[in-house]
């Protein structure tokens, strides 16, 4: 399976990564619409949250709108998806995520545009046995 | 017809479809959960036309069963039967419904005259067909008059078309019939999750316990699943009206198909819920992985669970009807939920389960469920303790259009007279109907789908029962009103309720029978004596009744109010209320309406049809006093046996309430003085409730509630006032 290995030790709270993936996918530059999350957890440390691809949420969603592509990455078909967000309530390590007024869940497709820009090598496209 | 099986000759039914009507409407969204009409269908005429939705009629009725009650009491006179031809099915939603981010927000309510009751039945289903119908145009649709032929009635709520049509070749039962109308109204596999199918099936046609089953499809399984509107004989009256089923197509929905004004407040209403559900369900109720079954050694380690037709509370057997049992029949291991977004998601099934008798023997089927009412009802109750016969009676029950609850009882009631002697193998056609005969249970089911024999006299109910046994075989009518579990013609729900006089008027004080949707208060009266005195039991049995309404005018379900609670619910006050619940739904109502209740306003919204409903009884003709007594056998030991099997409790009891010494007295003398008591406690239940009620000494709700409470209507008042 493909999925972002994320190096926290690494990480020095630029936040490039979250501007990378909001422009990537919404075309604004909105932490709030970043499927990777930086967040402070003590004095110049942080915390990284992205999908580590588990699958939780493939078998809560009701419409089968969320698969497993050829390269073992979850994705969601925006078609199917009815909006529940059960999907979001399910993830274990949130990193389903929604925005306000948003319908459709969104999360972390291993795309590696992150880690191409991150200064720091805190983020790194990996692929792992299933 | 299973999944592994040919498919079926859709075009041959196509080329035998004959229309008989076509109505094209226009499409409008949904504005803040509603429609602002119904739909109206004649099966005599063929009319079918748009009826609006007045402003007052929301105010006073809601939606969902409140807009179903509405239509009906405007369709009938007080001398309509079921069978009448004015009388009507009628199927609503409700505001809230068909939003996919609060879990339980699928149902549908159905009403109509029952065959049983003789006053309006109501009944909330799982299943697509409800919302479907809301998003294609409807916040309601009746259906009045009977067709001369078998019909199917379409709706295409993407096209705004609807159909009429002659349909003799698709299958009678519901398995079949469903599936078969999932692949003729989808153009390939995605598709199917648009169509929602309502069938009955050949039992319907026979019983007066006839369900109807509200489709959904299982895109994991591939096949549809059946939900089923129970109660009442609704399936009953469908058949009478020659429809063979219901189909609407809709697709397009989304979080915001309710169009509600804050979906902020509704996403994050529910996203709450769903985490809780998530984490707590586990530790919980095991909702997610048993379902309802869940409570099956709970029931009988509390002597609660229906043993021989409620004569006892429990059984040694009954751990081979346990939940892990349950749990390993159920074979999916993923959330099943009946409607988009519930995460609570209990509708359980068990795949491939080879069927050993009647017309389907060797087909390997799914089957919905057990829940734990048919679990009671269709095993303990009857003493099957074997969980193979009774997914099979599952099965059989659902596809013949059968509610397993009466079925369940009165299986339960034809072995308790058998074994009495009132009933033997001439009189029930060959059928050795002894406690734990599955193979004459479900014989006695196939009877009543081919129409013929004994199960044509048994599907028609206990209440008829007794007075055919009565008047045909001399039977004791005393003994035989005493242990039949019916209440008003409907057969009681699968727990006991003799040692608990709440629960007793939880099941008996209600609007349509002894059903368990208006209160279960078992536990707070019995096993933690938080209602002890009269007037607290008729606040239990004012509040929970009404709070319970309002799932009905909204098409939610029950089970995420309670059957999961907060992890800090002890903690607040009131938890058997489940406060921060409560307030979840005036939340989302709010959100999706733009009003602005509060929890006393929600209460009055209930409290009007609540009491209208009442009042709709009297309109029938019933709805008093003297319909609203239990059996004894739901309050006491009827024999002998059923004393000496708990003498210590009822000594004790003797001693402790009524100051009287058991000591030298026969358990004749005993059961006597026993029952002499609780009697006279369920009368003072009575009047407290009524009280607390508003209404009359004699059950009529007073003009004074009426207008406090708004339920004001002219006609309403005008008929109230002849019976005060």
């Amino acid at each position: 399976m493909k999925y972002l290995h994320t190096f926290a030790e690494k990480c020095n709270g630029c936040n490039t990564c979250m501007s990378v993936c909001s422009q990537l996918y919404f075309k604004v530059d909105d932490p709030e619409k970043s499927a990777i999350k930086v967040s402070a957890a003590g004095k110049n440390s942080f915390a990284l949250s992205v999908c580590n691809q588990c699958r939780v949420c493939v078998a809560e969603c009701p419409t089968a709108a969320i698969t497993v592509n050829k390269q073992g990455v979850v994705m969601i078909n925006r078609t199917l998806c009815i909006n529940c967000l059960a999907c979001v309530a399910a993830c274990p390590t949130d990193v389903m995520m929604t925005y306000r007024g948003g319908l459709i869940p969104f999360k972390c497709i291993a795309c590696d545009a992150c880690a191409k820009q991150c200064p720091t090598g805190a983020l790194k496209i990996e692929v792992k046995e299933d | 017809m299973s999944s592994n099986e040919a498919k079926y000759d859709i075009e041959k039914f196509r080329k035998a479809h004959k229309i008989l009507k076509e109505f094209s409407y226009e499409l409008k969204p949904v504005v803040k959960g509603y429609n602002d009409r119904t739909l109206y269908i004649n099966l005599a005429t063929l009319e079918i036309r748009e009826k609006p939705v007045p402003a007052a009629m929301k105010k006073k009725f809601i939606g969902g069963k409140g807009f179903d009650l509405k239509l009906l009491w405007d369709a009938v006179s007080g001398s309509t039967r079921w069978d009448s031809p004015e009388n009507e099915i009628c199927i609503a939603t409700g505001p809230i419904a068909g939003n996919t981010n609060y879990p339980g927000s699928g149902k549908s309510l159905v009403t109509t005259i029952s065959p049983q009751t003789c006053i309006p039945i109501d009944s909330n289903v799982g299943g697509h067909f409800g919302p479907y119908l809301k998003f294609s145009g409807f916040d309601a649709m009746e259906i009045q008059d009977k067709s001369d032929r078998d019909v199917i009635i379409y709706i295409d709520g993407n096209q705004g078309k609807i159909q009429i049509f002659e349909a003799p070749l698709e299958a009678m039962d519901s398995h079949v019939l469903a599936e078969q109308l999932h692949e003729m109204y989808a153009a390939n596999e995605r598709e199917k999750q648009h169509v929602s199918v309502v069938s009955a099936g050949r039992g319907s046609e026979h019983a007066w316990i006839g369900c109807l089953n509200f489709s959904y499809w299982d895109k994991r399984r591939k096949l549809p699943r059946l939900k089923q509107a129970g109660r009442g004989g609704i399936g009953t009256v469908f058949r009478n009206k020659k429809i063979k089923a219901l189909v609407v197509k809709y697709s397009g929905l989304t979080g915001k198909s309710n169009n509600p004004v804050d979906l902020e407040t509704l996403q994050k209403t529910g996203l709450k819920l769903h985490k809780e559900i998530i984490s707590l369900d586990d530790k919980q109720c095991q909702m997610r992985t048993i379902g309802t079954a869940h409570l099956v050694e709970i029931m009988n380690d509390y002597d609660l669970l229906p043993v021989k037709n409620f004569r006892f509370g429990s059984h040694p057997d009954a751990v081979k009807l346990a939940s892990w049992v349950w749990k390993k029949y159920f074979t999916q291991n993923v959330p099943d939920g009946c409607w988009y977004g519930c995460t609570l998601s209990c509708a359980h099934g068990v795949d491939n389960f080879e069927l050993k008798t009647g017309p389907y023997k060797g087909h390997k089927v799914l089957v919905d469920g057990p829940e734990y009412e048919t679990v009671g009802g269709c095993g303990s109750s009857t003493a099957i303790f074997n969980p193979d016969a009774v997914v099979e009676i599952n099965f059989y029950c659902d596809t013949y259009g059968l509610d397993t609850i009466s079925f369940g009882t009165l299986t339960a009631f034809v072995m308790d007279c058998y074994e009495n002697g009132i009933l033997n193998k001439e009189r029930t056609d060959g059928l050795e109907m002894t406690w734990g005969n599955w193979e004459a249970a479900l014989e006695m089911m196939h009877q009543i789908a081919r129409g013929e024999g004994f199960g044509l006299i048994a599907g028609k109910g206990v209440k008829y029962m007794q007075e055919y046994f009565a008047r045909e075989y001399g039977a004791d009518a005393q003994f035989l009103k005493d242990i039949g579990m019916h209440g008003k013609g409907l057969e009681q729900s699968e727990y006991q309720s003799k040692e608990s006089l709440a629960q007793q008027g939880g099941y008996y004080l209600t609007n349509k029978g002894p059903q368990h949707d208006e209160a279960w208060l078992i536990f707070m009266d019995m096993v933690n004596n938080q209602i002890p005195t009269f007037e607290n039991k008729a606040e239990a049995l004012h509040y929970f009744p009404i709070f319970r309404t309002w799932f009905g005018l909204q098409g939610l379900c029950k089970l995420p109010w309670n059957d999961v609670e907060p992890a800090d619910n002890a903690e607040q006050d009131e938890p058997n209320k489940v406060p921060q619940h409560v307030q979840n739904y005036v939340d989302i109502y709010n959100a999706i309406t733009g009003e602005k209740i509060d929890k006393k306003e929600l209460m009055l919204q209930s409290e009007r049809v609540y009491n209208f409903q009442r009042v709709f009884n009297l309109k029938m003709g019933h709805g008093k006093r003297p319909e609203d007594y239990p059996p004894y056998r739901a309050m006491g030991p009827v024999t002998v046996e059923e004393y000496e099997s708990r003498a210590e409790r009822y000594d004790k009891a003797l001693q402790e309430k009524q100051n009287i010494n058991p000591q030298g007295k026969s358990t004749e003398e005993k059961i006597k003085l026993l029952r002499q008591y609780r009697e006279q406690q369920y009368e003072s239940l009575i009047d407290a409730v009524f009280k607390r009620r508003g209404w009359s000494r004699d059950g009529v709700p007073t003009v004074e509630h009426l207008q406090k409470i708004g339920m004001d209507l002219p006609e309403v008042i005008e008929l109230v006032k002849k019976h005060l």
